[in-house]
């Protein structure tokens, strides 16, 4: 995974509410057995409108997203994340997300940064026109117009996008902590292996 | 003394492997049910890393997504080909993988193959009071019969796959109390519409729902996994309803359960799980069982629910103004205006089935609506799809096949079908669907499908008259 600590560049002033993960990527692109490629099918209904914002050429690549409550709700399907990341987003600001998305971005590098929604309707104005800054190190949003937001992170997620550590490494770490807890479990409750 | 705990609290603290000091837990997984969609890329990444699967013998796969709902085999009981060619890559995938790693599989022509949250719980391999997790949202189906269930992604598939656990932040509490006797015509299916509507597609984010109250206590146990099904549109990370005799009932013989001996020790240690009094929840949300009427989204978002006898809602009578747009947006998609009434709606297609409503129970009220009547003219697709093939053979020994086959439904083979466009069973762009399922979202049932979700006697109800109908009147 690749390391994320500062996020430069141009931010996609979606600035909808309740973008579920079939907006994110529907449901026929679930249909692969592989992670590459997914971006072509992000946000394909909206992108269906020649004028979107996703294709006009100052958004092409930007690394960021910002967007209404309730982001990444919906599905669980991990593609959302994927499909963002094949996208080049590597940070969505948004005021909350669903807890399954939240998590699945920062398992596949993506930062979900949260702001209250004052703080997001500053931002939508500044990405019409000017880049935005993310500095997960020192948790703060900046633009060039003097404007600086800090955010909370649970330190675990933070450590992990700062290092693109991968979790199972990090939990088989504690691989005899689950031996014990294996073994008194079958000891309590041994009922709770399947009878066949 | 200990402090008073809830369901879910006792549920977590039985299952900490490790503690961290930021409240993070590293959580045993009891069960984990793969299916063929969200695993392809989890176990190539095993194999990528040289990984194999910790525990196999607590892992089911079974095909449920993308399978056909028409006949698997041909006369001479070959397996038919899958003609899209990306389904029937998943599901060779899996097919390989499941006996390269070991797991317990169940194969797409078995008897036992459904819908995979209609299988746990129906081969007793989902059990109250364990935790359970598999790649797909509705998990938090199994917490009808008590279990702490929820959907993870893949990379997640992949880590209880190689250690058996998870790192989770504990959620907080939330209960929902429906107390007193639902009238009739109103299902388990409306209750949860009733919810999601009253709590908001957000209303129970970050949180664990328990569904309490005279009103779920009542249910069988299918009506409850429906109830907590659809936790997760309320935006709840998991639903729990506690486990009682009318669970253990339910579970008792089943192939994975418990036998003898274990099973009443079993029985006590799940009797013990029940929240004590005096235990609190970070936040209540009660209802009046007699408010609910058999109910009917009219949205593109779970929450967008009125009664049947309700109206389309205007826009601008939402307070808050993102709301507003999406609404408006909403009513375009669904081709709807303010004002029209729900039973003025008339409705093209029919889907009853979803780890939803599939059950027996589902089928059995469907077909009592559907009984010596004929489906509407304008009704051009209505599929009848069982959520696994004991429940198929259930309703077809009860003669229900029968009731949906002469009212000129279509009677299927077990899968998650309409529920989502992956599969052949969609609703064409710009048509209608009154749908047993879960979401409504935009596209959900194919580009362009317009979905109002309901209960199966709703939809059976829509399938004879051709509009959105309350189906009190046709239980006169
Ligand atoms: S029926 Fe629908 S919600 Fe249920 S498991 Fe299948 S796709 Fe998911």
């Amino acid at each position: 995974m690749t390391p994320l600590e500062k996020v430069a560049g141009r931010a996609i002033p979606l600035g909808l509410k309740n973008v579920d993960t079939d907006v994110i990527i529907p449901a026929h692109w679930l249909k692969t057995t592989s992670r590459e490629g997914m971006g072509r099918g992000a946000f394909e209904s909206l992108r269906a409108d020649p004028d979107n914002l996703f294709d006009r050429p100052e958004y092409k690549g930007a690394p960021i997203l910002i967007a209404g409550d309730n982001f990444g709700c919906g599905s669980s399907r991990e593609h959302a994340a994927w499909a963002l990341g094949d996208l080049g987003i590597r940070v969505v600001i948004a005021p909350s997300y669903s807890d399954i998305f939240s998590g699945n971005a920062v398992k596949n590098g993506i930062l979900p940064v949260v702001l209250p929604q004052a703080a997001i309707d500053r931002l939508m104005e500044v990405a019409a026109t000017d880049p935005i800054h993310v500095d997960l190190d020192t948790q703060t949003v900046t633009t060039p117009f003097q404007d600086r937001f800090t955010f909370e992170i649970d330190p675990f997620r933070k450590m992990c996008l700062l290092e693109g550590l991968d979790e199972i490494s990090l939990t088989e770490k504690s691989g005899a902590a689950i031996d014990a807890y294996e073994k008194t479990l079958d000891a309590e409750r041994p009922w709770m292996r399947p009878a066949v | 003394m200990t402090q008073p705990r809830t369901l879910y609290e006792k549920i977590w603290d039985a299952h900490v492997v490790e503690r961290r000091s930021d409240g993070t837990c590293l959580i045993f997984i009891d069960r984990h049910l793969v299916h063929e969609v969200t695993s392809p890329q989890a176990f190539a990444g095993l194999r990528a890393t040289g990984r194999t699967v910790r525990r196999p013998d607590l892992t089911l796969a079974v095909p449920d997504h993308n399978v056909p709902t028409t006949a698997r085999l041909d006369a001479a009981g070959n397996k038919l080909p899958i003609t899209d060619p990306e389904s029937a890559a998943q599901l060779a995938a899996l097919e390989t993988n499941a006996p390269d790693f070991g797991i317990r599989y169940i194969d797409a022509v078995a008897p036992e193959q459904g819908i995979v949250h209609v299988v746990g719980p129906e081969q007793g391999f989902s059990l109250p009071g364990a935790t359970i997790v598999c790649g797909d949202s509705h998990t938090a189906c199994h917490g009808g019969i008590g279990a702490l269930a929820f959907g993870i992604g893949t990379s997640e598939v992949e880590h209880v796959l190689a250690t058996q656990t998870l790192l989770l932040q504990p959620a907080k509490t939330m209960e929902v109390r429906v107390e007193g006797e639902v009238g009739p015509g109103v299902s388990a299916k409306d209750i949860i519409l009733h919810i999601t509507g009253t709590i908001g597609a957000a209303g129970g984010t970050g949180h664990v729902i328990e569904y309490t109250g005279s009103a779920i206590r009542a249910l069988s146990i299918e009506g409850r996994l429906t109830i907590s099904n659809m936790a997760i549109e309320g935006g709840a990370r998991a639903g729990l309803i506690a486990p009682d005799e009318t669970t253990f009932a339910y579970l008792k013989g089943r192939p994975y359960a418990p036998k003898g001996a274990d099973w009443d020790a079993a029985v006590a240690y799940w009797k013990s799980l029940a929240t004590d009094p005096g235990s609190t929840y970070d936040k209540v949300v009660v209802i009046d069982a007699a408010d609910i009427a058999p109910s009917v989204t009219w949205g593109t978002s779970p929450e967008d629910v009125v009664p049947i006898t309700g109206v389309v809602p205007d826009p601008a009578s939402f307070a808050d103004p993102s709301k507003q747009t999406a609404a408006a947006k909403s009513l375009a998609y669904m081709g709807l205006e303010p004002g029209m009434r729900m039973q003025d709606v008339s409705v093209e297609n029919i889907f009853i089935g979803s780890c939803t409503n599939s059950r027996i129970e589902d089928m059995r009220a469907a077909a009592a609506v559907i009984k010596g009547r004929k489906k509407a003219a304008n009704v051009k697709w209505a599929i009848v799809v069982p959520g696994s093939g004991l429940v198929k053979r259930q309703a077809e020994a009860e003669g229900l096949d029968r009731i949906f086959i002469e009212a000129g439904l279509e009677w299927r083979e077990p899968g998650c079908s309409a529920c989502l466009a992956m599969n052949p069973d969609k609703v064409p762009a710009g048509e209608r669907c009154a749908s047993t399922s879960n979401r409504n979202f935009v596209g959900r049932q194919g580009p362009g499908a317009r979905t109002h979700l309901v209960s199966p006697a709703m939809a059976a109800a829509a399938a004879v008259t051709g509009k959105l109908t309350d189906v009190r009147e046709l239980m006169l």
